[in-house]
């Protein structure tokens, strides 16, 4: 192994003191001079059309300085298939429709007014089942919405995928064994810690300024001019500056309404417009992990080689349209290539029904899927009379191989990972045993090198060196608390021969920051580590050739350490960067060091058929888990976690820990307790006493181990990690659970009403 | 009817008029511009808004600011020496990777603080039951209870 100085070390976060001591400021601790409080009023209904808005009693109140809705607004529509205005007229088609929103000068007034506005509705039958939503004469959520052939008014979404790969009907005819289940997963809410919120500005000229917690402050900046436009402002300028954000998991992925209004209200009033959500709002009003119908069939060989996989699933969309619409697309990963398996068919359809609308969450339909595959493969594993364990080792992936969506395998370390579940397990001497104690693992698949979704997958960087040795580094991506910016100094550092506290990383201001596609895809070590690293390897031989020429030695021969510029054949010749600068900056004729690098890496988009090399590395990754099952109370007890990933290379092994412990914290509250409860389109526990997330008294010991496997596409050999830890975590603790009691629950959250009553169903049987 | 209430705050006297219905949360963030101290659901149930009151925790989000006249309140801003050394929890913290997108950490930290006020060497199950009232959604919890012990030293 390389003799790193700043990669592989436990650095902590670059602002953690600023966080540890209250002083980090988040969107709700903003304040601009003159700032109004936006309000937003939502439907009380899940489907109706709006017939009388009122509100000139709000209008009246002392200290409300706009009131709108979407009869008096520019026809603003966003989202993936633009089919959501900020302010909905005519038509609400969910609870959490906006239907008007005002600005007021406190809070309090903002909320006093919200409930003075009066509107009317005509209650429109509704459906909230997306199997139901796609039959003939079902309520149309939107009319004017064609689809199919015959561009009839359908419910389905155009979005037909369709991933085929070999011959199924064949294989499965061929097949010694076959299995057949539906599965369905449910809502679940990212909980962000802090909740949603911004603050608009405009400056004399129009020009806006948006206060942001997004994730994709480059994409943001788009569709916030794209509502510039819509609202007569052509060719105005969008400055997004990032504060400190509360959390993010894929939540902040899309653009929202709230934002959109802000930004008419601080039109309208000329004044910024501050809007954060009350807890509430962050439930209802925010968008979920998409729910979904999954039915399945997997078949193998008499000695268990897997010969088909053939997936058809009905994703409810809700009522309008985001970047969740596209999970789909990531869900043909695990689909086409978790294991090996020649024949691959998968179908899925997004359904509008009234329900809220989803997006995307760590994960992006990853978890949703492998939840189903790898608890079938259990299934199939059984059939065939194999141990689970030797199914997937018989059917893992390996380096070097093409999978049926072309995607080419290059690192995998999954049967080191799944080998070593498995002896941290203990598995062949204590799987089995039906005795209340039961073992389960699963595995995974998620793109390790960053994944081509846009036409780009790019990331920019630019680096200055000051007078004193200061590095900027001004980079593309966006820390969301995951350890972007630590990970980025650790990689300049190590590139430049700097120190990590020498390196100062600029992250939030889209005025100041180059281009990047966002923080999704788990892609910020992989594509803006690249870019950083290449950024630094271009400023260091400006750096050198410029040094060469005052410590008269040839650039070839000189390099950096802490800070000190030396030649490698005479110790003698040596200069403190900052002097070096020094003399650069005040010299006639002077020079400024910097450098940008834009890193686009060789990932293909996916053609028709969704087919091609979405990421140039793979992140592989196996999660084994004991569970204690009680008979009586179908109460589940984690009693051992193991979470073992294919890394590439720890850049910062304590940073990554984090992300392992917190997304397998994440699955295990997706796989045994988390559920947004929606009835009739509404959700019924929008706060954290009956939505269930984990508490420190519930999260097990995870033990995580990191497989390095050195990729050679990745900044040092790193690849992304940000999702993958909550990947396989449901479908292991549910093996988990059929190892210890011979049920198999397809439905999460395995609650233990679902346990019980799975237990009370198999005495019956007997 | 505003009403003056006077209260220590991180060891210094202040004195405040406040509306009634006012919590100390919106007293120490609107007031008196302390935003270390966070808003995470309002509703008592996450801990983000954890401050001590008479070296107690409570969720400032519920706790009607009158009552805490009299009373000594320290707020995560108090918790850093004159100097700006920080307390050994928040080192520790820092140090074991506690924090990531920082949003509970300073409830976190104080409820640490109370934990640890009343039992130096308190148990991973102590551990886990003093913190949980904050709730984490970033790290799931295992770094913030490697913080806590290595503070007590364990
Ligand atoms: S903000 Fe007070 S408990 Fe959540
Ligand atoms: S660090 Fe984000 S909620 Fe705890």
């Amino acid at each position: 192994m390389q003799d790193f100085i700043n990669i592989g070390k436990r650095i902590p976060k670059m602002d953690a003191e600023e966080k540890v001591t209250g002083k980090a400021v988040y969107i709700p601790d903003l304040k601009v001079p003159g700032m109004l409080y936006g309000k937003i009023l939502y439907s009380p209904h899940a489907h109706a059309r709006i017939l009388r808005i009122d509100t000139s009693e709000a209008e009246r109140l002392p200290g409300v300085r706009a009131v709108l809705t979407g009869y008096n607004t520019p026809p603003i529509k966003f989202g993936f298939y633009k089919d959501n205005p900020p302010l909905k007229a005519n038509k609400v088609r969910s609870f959490r429709d906006e239907v008007a929103a005002l600005a007021a000068i406190d809070p309090d007034i903002a909320e006093e007014a919200i409930n003075l506005i009066r509107v009317e509705y005509e209650i429109l039958p509704a459906i909230f089942d997306p199997e139901e939503a796609m039959k003939e004469g079902a309520p149309l959520i939107h009319e004017e919405h064609l689809g199919g052939k015959e561009k009839k008014p359908t419910n389905v979404l155009n979005l037909p995928w369709r991933l085929i790969a070999g011959d199924v009907d064949e294989a499965r005819k061929n097949s010694a064994y076959v299995a057949e289940d539906r599965f369905k997963v449910t809502w679940v809410a990212h909980c962000c810690l802090g909740t949603s919120g911004c603050v608009a500005q405009f400056d004399m000229k129009s020009n806006l300024t948006m206060y942001s917690n997004t994730q994709i402050p480059s994409l943001a900046q788009k569709d916030y001019l794209d509502a510039l436009s819509a609202m007569g402002l052509q060719g105005k300028k969008v400055r997004v500056i990032k504060a400190m954000i509360g959390g993010g998991f894929g939540s902040k992925l899309d653009t929202y309404a709230y934002e959109y209004i802000a930004i008419l209200l601080a039109h309208k009033t000329r004044k910024p417009v501050k809007i954060i959500f009350t807890r509430e709002e962050e439930f209802f009003a925010t968008s979920p992990r998409q729910p979904a119908i999954i039915d399945i069939a997997q078949g193998c060989t008499k000695d268990g080689k897997m010969t088909f996989r053939d997936i058809r699933m009905t994703l409810d969309n809700g009522a309008y349209t985001s970047w969740g619409a596209t999970t789909p697309s990531v869900m043909m990963m695990p689909i086409s290539s978790l294991y090996k398996v020649p024949n691959v068919r998968y179908v899925a359809k997004c359904v509008y029904t009234n329900n809220t609308y989803s997006q995307a969450m760590r994960g992006y339909g990853n978890p949703q899927a492998t939840f189903a595959i790898d608890s079938q493969i259990d299934i199939l594993a059984e059939m065939a009379g194999i141990d689970p364990l030797d199914f997937r080792l018989r059917n893992a992936n390996t380096p070097g191989e093409v999978t049926p969506q072309n995607f080419k395998i290059n690192t995998c370390g999954l049967r080191e990972c799944i080998d070593v579940v498995a002896q941290r397990l203990d598995w062949r001497q204590n799987r089995g045993r039906r005795d209340g104690r039961g073992f389960g693992m699963a595995s995974m698949i998620h793109v390790g090198g960053g994944a081509r979704v846009y036409k780009s997958d790019g990331c920019g960087t630019i680096i200055k060196i000051d007078d004193f040795g200061t590095v900027n580094v001004i980079t593309g991506a966006t820390d969301m608390g995951q350890g972007a910016e630590t990970v980025i100094a650790q990689i300049v550092a190590e590139e430049m021969g700097v120190r990590v506290e020498d390196v100062v990383v600029t992250h939030t201001d889209t005025d100041i920051c180059p281009w990047d596609v966002g923080a999704h895809a788990s892609r910020t070590t992989f594509v803006a580590g690249n870019s950083a690293r290449g950024a630094a390897k271009k400023v260091k031989e400006q750096l050198l050739e410029v040094a060469a020429k005052s410590l008269g030695e040839s650039p070839e021969n000189l390099d950096i350490r802490d800070r000190i510029v030396f030649s490698k054949n005479d110790p003698e010749k040596k200069s403190p960067l900052g002097k070096i600068l020094r003399a650069t900056h005040y010299a006639a004729g002077g020079k400024m060091v910097m450098a940008e690098y834009f890193y686009d890496p060789p990932n293909e988009n996916l053609d028709k058929e969704f087919k091609g090399n979405l990421s140039v590395t793979y992140a592989y990754g196996t999660h084994g888990v004991e569970v204690e099952v009680d008979k009586e109370t179908g109460q589940v007890k984690i009693l051992k976690y193991i979470a073992a990933h294919d890394v590439g290379r720890a850049i910062n092994p304590m940073l990554l820990e984090g992300q392992v412990y917190g997304g397998a914290t994440m699955g295990i509250g997706y796989a045994l307790t988390e559920r947004l409860i929606l009835q009739n389109g509404k959700v019924m526990n929008p706060n954290f006493l009956d939505y269930k997330m984990l508490t420190a008294k519930d999260v097990p010991n995870i033990e995580t181990i990191e497989i390095e496997t050195d990729d050679p596409s990745g900044p040092f050999g790193a690849k992304g990690i940000g999702e993958p830890g909550l990947v396989p975590t449901a479908p292991a603790i549910a093996n988990a659970i059929y190892d210890a009691v011979g049920v198999r629950i397809k439905e999460l959250p395995i609650t233990p009403e679902k346990v019980l009553a799975a237990l009370k169903e198999k005495t019956n049987l007997k | 009817m505003k009403q003056t209430i006077n209260f220590i705050l991180n060891g210094e006297p202040v004195s405040v008029e406040v509306e009634p219905h006012l919590t100390l949360l919106q007293v120490l963030r609107d007031k008196l511009e302390l935003t270390g101290t966070k808003e995470g659901c309002g509703m008592g149930e996450c801990g983000a808004c954890t401050v001590l009151l008479n070296g107690k925790t409570v969720n400032s989000c519920i706790f009607p600011a009158l009552e805490a006249d009299g009373k000594s309140v320290m707020t995560i801003e108090g918790l850093t020496d004159g100097q700006g050394h920080l307390h050994p929890i928040q080192k520790a913290f820092i140090e074991y990777g506690a924090i990531q997108c920082g949003f509970c950490t300073p409830g976190m930290v104080l409820s640490a603080k109370a934990l640890l006020d009343e039992n130096t060497k308190p148990t991973e199950e102590e551990i886990r039951h003093g913190i949980a009232g904050n709730l984490c959604r970033c790290t799931g919890y295992l770094q913030i209870i490697e913080a806590i012990k290595a503070v007590s030293g364990q």
